[in-house]
This record gives structure tokens, sequence and C-alpha cells, in this order.
């Protein structure tokens, strides 16, 4: 299915993982339902072009992954100030297929509610299932932030010792790039961050890449993408269980409650923004 | 497209694929099924799809009662599918509007039957009563492609196939052997062949059974999928999924009741103590619960939205938790019911702090407790808190049997100050109650708590042998008297500086909430003391059981959630 949303079409967005790429030379993917290459040459140069080598697509290398855009893309890729912070891991966790929209995992992202359930023992356990009321904004920047996001969990991070009280910041950047901000255990005042760049691959289909900005301190490399890992594999069976597919904009399509006060403001952005990709569009009457 | 496909019914499954705590993915015309069988027997067939974000239902866990989502742990009832509860949410009720679709069951002869509109009887199945179901064989081929080839089916020479009205294809061997199979279309171009043979033999019998009826509808299912292959496939059906209630859109806004429960919990214990009575243990799941007092009640916030009082029965020390006791009430207004039937172990419920409107003095010299029924809960800690400090008292529990003696471990603490009287009549209980009640005296005081009839006979008899007002403690545990709320009048509020009409068919207190005053409440029917004002000026038509008549009759006192004024206006101490 191919896409008429120019806010896509005319956006950047991650195809592959540059290490990944270079590993192998080349690759071939989808981006939003068209068949994109990517080859690194000897130079190190790297290429993104129509799979049938007849047009060369936009290009650029940031944070560890290449960027390409369909159309002609009107803004920056985003600016993560974390990532250039000397005492910070700048670490791809990996690049997970998943056959659900894109937009399902954002929002999957953004919800403190299957803590206990999905991820029993780690980001939440039961009996502690409450979600306290927190606040959401859209921001002059057009921006969704939800701020004020506490949960008690039992294995906050790869190396939290006994539960703690997190608090989160999320932000949703653009349609399919979506992050988080988290309490360091050992810095009250920093907070670790985690970026998800989707790539749409069709309307029901995505690969997950992410960037993880934790603070190196207390922390190794292998157990922090061990970590996403694991919590990652413990999302992945829910989201491909998830009907429909893709993420219906209706109002009267799914019963939210004031736990998903963020997600009720992102299908409505997403509703505002005629992002239909990868969405079923709300119906009249 | 709703056609009288729609009102057939198909097996969508064997008896077999739903074992104790097993939910089954079944599907029907593109429509997938959560299909489960509840610890009561009864098959539950939804919709696959969970109305809170979409999740299958089939992935979930069947408890026995209920169906939880993997998701976010929302639960459903066995039958009715309604939301049962919302864990990240605990002290709100689901809108009762939260309700999945169900679709008609019926399971007969080792089948599971369904369709989105079936209904009436399943065509007779005469001659299979006692019958062997066959393994089921999918064929990739649209259902009437199937149900033809079947016509065909057989296993000698002497077998005759014919077409039956509700679609299914009955095969007849010159010996009588029958099989019948029926065919489900999963979708237009996916269908399953389920048989039934005639025959139930056992052991090495039934085995060969099955396996050549396998190895022949597996060879038609080939023969059939070829022919398939060579057409064009049929659209995939559609289904529609149902839109949720209009008044679900708007997420609930927090705290629309008046009373507040601050506190949550678990339920680590649920047992019976006596004959209908279930007691409850109640753990923090943070840190400390709040100090009570022996006599003392907590709101629950039940998981249907119901809001009940029930005392603690805790000795002094026992901090760690709150223990409460539970009778089922036949007549009760579905309360007693939601803890005794829905409430398990592991549930986290809502409640409010304790308070103590029944407080206990403990300068008396001697002390009087008379339990009815479950009145007994609040004397149980009473009496153990006089117990602990060593001070004096009788225990008198009315009971109608053995089997009705609620928290025997407790009340054995009381030794040789406890009697329990079994079954007395009504004319019995009055003349026990002027024997304990014989000897009022200086710093004596009576405690009594239990059913209506039971509490206006001993408050007479307390009266009557000469106790006074101030020695007579007692808690109802409900108002029964009607109360008119017919009246319209104003109230000042002297400390706020406010006037507030109330008109008729609201109480004060829910005038005083609509106008942002944060007033307690707890039973809201006058019977529990927590919703308490006094009165500065105005006459007062008391409706509540909980004030004594001395205070009732000295009027600086009114229950806000029942009691009106006989005057056009009362001036309120807030
Ligand atoms: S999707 Fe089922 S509980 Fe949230
Ligand atoms: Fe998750």
């Amino acid at each position: 299915m191919t896409c008429n949303d120019r806010i896509l079409i005319d956006d950047w967005h991650v195809v592959a993982d540059l290490d990944q790429l270079l590993q192998a030379g080349s690759c071939k993917t989808y981006l939003l339902g068209v068949e994109v290459a990517v080859t690194a040459g000897r130079d190190g140069q790297v290429a993104v072009t129509l799979a049938d080598g007849k047009q060369q697509l936009p290009c650029q290398i940031k944070y560890g992954f290449v960027w390409t855009s369909l159309g002609s893309p009107e803004r920056e890729t985003i600016h993560i100030p974390e990532a250039f912070e000397d005492d910070r891991y700048i670490i791809s966790g990996g690049s997970f297929p998943v056959k659900v929209s894109g937009l399902r995992v954002v929002e999957n992202f953004l919800d403190m509610g299957h803590f206990p359930f999905v991820h029993n023992g780690w980001l939440g356990e039961e009996p502690h299932t409450e979600v306290a009321p927190y606040e959401v904004e859209l921001t002059e920047d057009n921006e969704i932030i939800a701020t004020e996001c506490y949960f008690h969990q039992p294995v906050a991070s790869p190396t939290a010792e006994g539960g703690i009280e997190v608090e989160y910041k999320y932000r949703v950047y653009r349609p399919y790039i979506v992050a988080l901000y988290k309490t360091n255990p050992l810095y009250p005042d920093r907070k670790d961050y985690i970026v998800l760049f989707i790539q749409p691959v069709g309307p029901e289909e995505c690969v997950v890449h992410n960037m993880l900005c934790y603070i190196k301190e207390g922390m190794k490399e292998p157990d922090i993408r061990w970590f996403m890992q694991l919590i990652f594999a413990q999302d992945k069976p829910i989201l491909e269980n998830q009907i429909p597919r893709r993420l219906p904009l209706d109002p009267r399509a799914e019963t939210p409650i004031r736990a998903d006060k963020v997600a009720i403001l992102y299908r409505r952005w997403l509703r505002d923004h005629s992002v239909s990709y990868g969405a079923i569009p709300a119906t009249e009457a | 497209m709703m056609s009288d496909l729609h009102s057939n019914w198909y097996p969508i499954a064997s008896s077999s694929d739903l074992p104790k705590r097993h939910v089954y993915q079944a599907q029907l015309l593109g429509r997938e099924f959560a299909v489960w069988r509840a610890d009561d027997g009864h098959v539950n067939v939804w919709e696959n799809r969970c109305l809170h974000r979409g999740v299958r239902l089939s992935i979930g866990i069947n408890n026995g009662t209920e169906l939880k989502c993997q998701y976010h742990g929302w639960r459903y009832a066995n039958r009715t599918a309604g939301c049962t509860y919302i864990p990240a949410h605990p002290a709100d009720a689901p809108a009762r509007t939260i309700c999945n679709n169900t679709y008609p069951a019926i399971e007969s002869h080792g089948l599971v039957w369904s369709g989105e509109e079936a209904s009436g009887d399943l065509l007779s199945l005469d001659g299979f009563d006692s019958a062997t179901v066959l393994r089921a064989v999918p064929v990739f081929a649209p259902m009437n492609m199937v149900a033809e080839a079947l016509l065909g089916y057989g296993w000698d020479d002497s077998c005759k196939g014919a077409a039956n009205d509700d679609g299914s294809v009955t095969v007849t061997a010159g010996d009588g052997t029958a099989v019948r199979i029926f065919v489900q279309p999963m979708d237009s171009n996916h269908s399953v062949m389920r048989g039934l043979v005639n025959q139930a033999p056992a052991g090495a019998g039934r085995a060969e059974l099955l396996q050549t009826h396998s190895w022949l509808m597996q060879e038609l299912r080939d023969r059939v999928e070829v022919l398939a292959a060579k057409q064009e496939a049929p659209a995939p059906y559609e289904p529609v999924i149902a839109k949720v209630s209009e008044d679900l859109v708007d997420i609930p806004a927090l705290g629309t009741d008046g009373r507040k429960a601050e506190l949550r919990v678990q339920l680590v214990k649920k047992e019976m103590t006596a004959e209908g009575i279930v007691s409850l243990r109640l753990e923090p799941i943070k840190g400390q619960l709040p100090t009570f007092q022996p006599g003392a009640h907590i709101d629950v916030h039940l998981p249907n939205g119901l809001v009940r009082q029930y005392s603690i029965t805790n000795g002094p020390g026992e901090t760690d938790h709150y223990t409460i006791g539970v009778k089922r009430e036949g007549d009760g207004r579905g309360g007693s019911a939601a803890v005794h039937d829905s409430l398990q172990e592991g549930d986290v419920l809502a409640i409010s702090a304790p308070r103590n409107n029944f407080p206990l003095r403990r300068d008396a010299e001697h002390t009087v407790f008379i339990a009815g029924g479950i009145g007994v809960t609040p004397m149980i800690a009473m009496a153990r808190a006089l117990n602990a400090q060593g001070l004096s008292f009788e225990f008198h529990y009315f009971v109608q049997s053995d089997d009705h003696v609620a928290f025997k471990q407790q009340i054995g603490e009381f030794e040789r100050a406890l009697t329990i009287h079994k079954g007395l009549s009504p004319e019995a209980t009055g003349a026990k109650l002027k024997e304990v009640l014989a000897e009022p005296g200086f710093a004596r005081h009576v405690y009594i708590c239990g059913p209506g009839p039971m509490l206006e006979a001993t408050r007479g008899i307390a009266a009557s042998q000469g106790w006074t007002d101030e020695a007579v403690h007692f808690e109802y545990f409900a108002n029964t008297a009607e109360v008119d709320d017919s009246t319209a009048f104003e109230v000042d509020l002297a400390r706020s500086a406010l006037t507030l009409q109330v008109p008729a068919g609201k109480t004060i207190l829910e005038v005083l909430r609509e106008h942002g005053i944060d007033m307690p409440s707890s039973c809201e029917q006058g019977a529990c003391g927590t919703c308490r004002c006094g009165v500065i000026e105005g006459e007062v038509i008391h409706q509540d059981v909980y004030l004594s008549n001395a205070e009732k009759a000295e009027g600086k006192s009114i229950m806000t959630c029942v009691s009106r004024a006989a005057s056009d206006r009362l001036i309120l101490d807030i």
C-alpha cells in the first residue's frame, strides 16, 4: 500500500542501522510500502535508492543510523542533545521487526499501565498497578510531552537493585518517533534517554530502531542492550496480537481510560495532522 | 452480507478444545472468537478482542470465573462479558457499558456451536446420541465446495452421502454406520470439517475409527484444495468491529464520588469464617496502614461501583493488615454478593482510611457487649482491646446456630467472658437480654450491634432496666427507614459565610459538595455517623439511626446525608 500522507513522505525516516549496514555492505528494505536499497561503498559512502535503482533518494547518517526520505524533507531530523554528551553511552539497541503498525508501537511505548502485566518483575509488578494522574501537553513545537509520570518499578534499569519509584517523561516528536526520559538511579537530577525511530515498512508492519543514551557511570554497555532486548521481546507478542493491526483513530474504536491520557492526545494529534498511514482514519458519524 | 449465514449454527470447537482454564481461539465467517469454559461449566463465546486496546483475549488468562487480558489486566466476567476490574485505576468502578460482544453458544454432542446471530435450536442430531467426535480437519477452500465434495465421502462402496438442511452432509454405510460432517466456514476461502460418527467404541476401536477418518478427510482435503486453487479466491470476509458505547469516549473524571478511597490494599486471604460470612484479610500494597481504633470501619470501594462499610475486627497491635467480615445478604444491593462472588485473593481494593463513629470507652468498670449475627465484627475489635488491657467485660453473641459463629479463633480469646446464645426465638432473646442487662450502674457501659429489630429491642430493654442513654452505645448496619426528602429549605454555613438552597430531592450533603465543600461521608444513609455536622440554629427532622434519642432531642447535630430542616433555615457549624 502506498502512502499519501505528505507529512510522512516529506520527512526523514531511519532505514538501517549503520553498523549492521557496514557489515552487510548493502540491504533492501521497505519504507512506507516502497522498496529501497541501501548500500555502503568501500569508502564508507552510503547511498539510498529506490530498489529498482532508478532514483537516488536523499540520505544522511545521524545517531548511527541511515536516514532517507521518499519526498523532499521540509525539516531536519530531530536534534537530541543527549546524544552529544560525553558521559553517556550512545548505543543502538537493535532493530526489531514487528508485524503491527508503528503507530501501535508508539502507543505501547507511551503506556505505563502495561508494566505490571507485560514486564512483570522488571518495569512493574502486581499489585502496584495504579497509574497516577500525570500531565500532558502539546508544545509550541508541536510535540506531545507527558510529565510527572511516576511508577513503582522492581528493576527499573539494567543495574537497579530493589524497587524504586521511577519518574518518566515522554516525548512524541513525529508520528513515528517517540522518546522517554527516565530517572537515573545514581543521579536523581539527570535522566537516561531512550528514543525509538520507527520505520514504517507497511501500514501493518514496521521495524523498530532505537537509540539508548544512558549515563555511563555504574552501567555496562552489553547490559543496556540486553535489557532493551528483554523488554522488547516481552512487548512484541502483545503488539502482534492487537486487532486491528493498524491504529484506529475513531474515538469509539477502543476504550481509553485516564491512564491513556497521552495516547488519547496522540491519536487526536495524528487525526489533526491527517496521518493515515498505519492508522484507520476516523469515519464520520 | 449479514445473510442467513450469520443466523446459522456452526460447530466452532470440540468440547475437548476447552480443557479447564484454557482459552481457545476460534473463527467463523472471518470473525475471531475467544472461547472459554468457566469453572461452573458455562461456555463463553466472545469477540476475540479486548475493548481497551484490541489485544486478543485468546492469549488472556482464564481464572475460572473471569477472563483477564494480558496487556493491562482488565477482567471480564463469565457470561456477561462485562468488565469487572481495571488495575490502572483500582479505586474506580469500570463503566457498566464496558462489555465485550458475546455470541450465542450451545454445547452438544461433544461440539461447541455458535453463530453471530444464531438463535433457536440446533437441527436434530438424532441417531448421534452416543457419538465419536472426529478430529477437525481444515481445508483451504470455500465452504460450499467442501460440502459438495463431502457428498462423495465414504469408507466403503455402500456409503451414500446426503445433504442436510443445515448444510452438513450425512454419509451412511450399508451396515448403518453413519458419519455426519459439518463444515465450519472460518473465512470465505478457509473451512474446517468437523465430523461425528454414530458409534462410540473405546480403546483400540476408537483409535482406529479416528485414524481412518482422519486419513480419508485428509485425502478429501487435498483434492478440494487442488480444485480451489484453480479458482479465483473469493474476497475474505470483513467483519465489522462494533464501536464501543458513546459514553466511553470521554474518560471518566477523577473522583466523582465524594467518598474518598485513599488507601490501596491487597486481598491476601479470603476464607469462610461462618455460614454465609467471609473473612477478608487486607494488606497494604505500599507503606503502612493508618491507625485504627476499636469500633472503626472502612469504606470498601467494590469493583462494581458500590461503596460499603465494614468494621475492622483486629486486635490491638495488629497493624500490618485489616481483617473484615462480610455477610452475604440475600436482599442486599449487590455489595455483599460482589464481595463473595467476584473478589479474589490477590485483588487490589481501594478503601478509605478507618473512621471511628463507634468509639469505645475504656474507663468503664465493666462493659457488656451484645452482638447479633454479623454485628459481632466491631465488638470483636472492642473486646480484644479491653481484653488486652485486662479490663472487665462480658461478651454476648446471639447466633442462629453453631455454624453461624464467625471468627471463632478471635472470640475464643475471651474465654469465660464469652457466652454464645444459639438459636433463641425473639421472645427468648428478650428474656435473655433482660437477664444480661439486669444490673445498670456507675461506670458500666453496654455496646450493641446487630440487626435492626434486635437493636431496637435491646435499647428498649436497657432503657426499661434503668440504663441511661449515655451508657448505651449502638451501631446500626443500615438505616431501613424510608427517608423523606420532599422539603426545601435554606442552610447557612456559619464558618464559611455561605447560604445554600437545599431543594426537594437533594440532601444537604449533596448540596454542600456541589458547592465545593468537602464533607466526609461513608454510608450515606444515616447509619454510620461520618457526615455528622453541628447545628447552631434551626430545628432538625432527624431521619438517621445514628444519633441517640437524647442527642436528637438536643438538636445540636445533624446527619447531613439524610436529615433535613423542620424550619425554613438551618445554621450549620461549618
Ligand atoms: S488491551 Fe486488554 S487490558 Fe488493555
Ligand atoms: Fe512495554
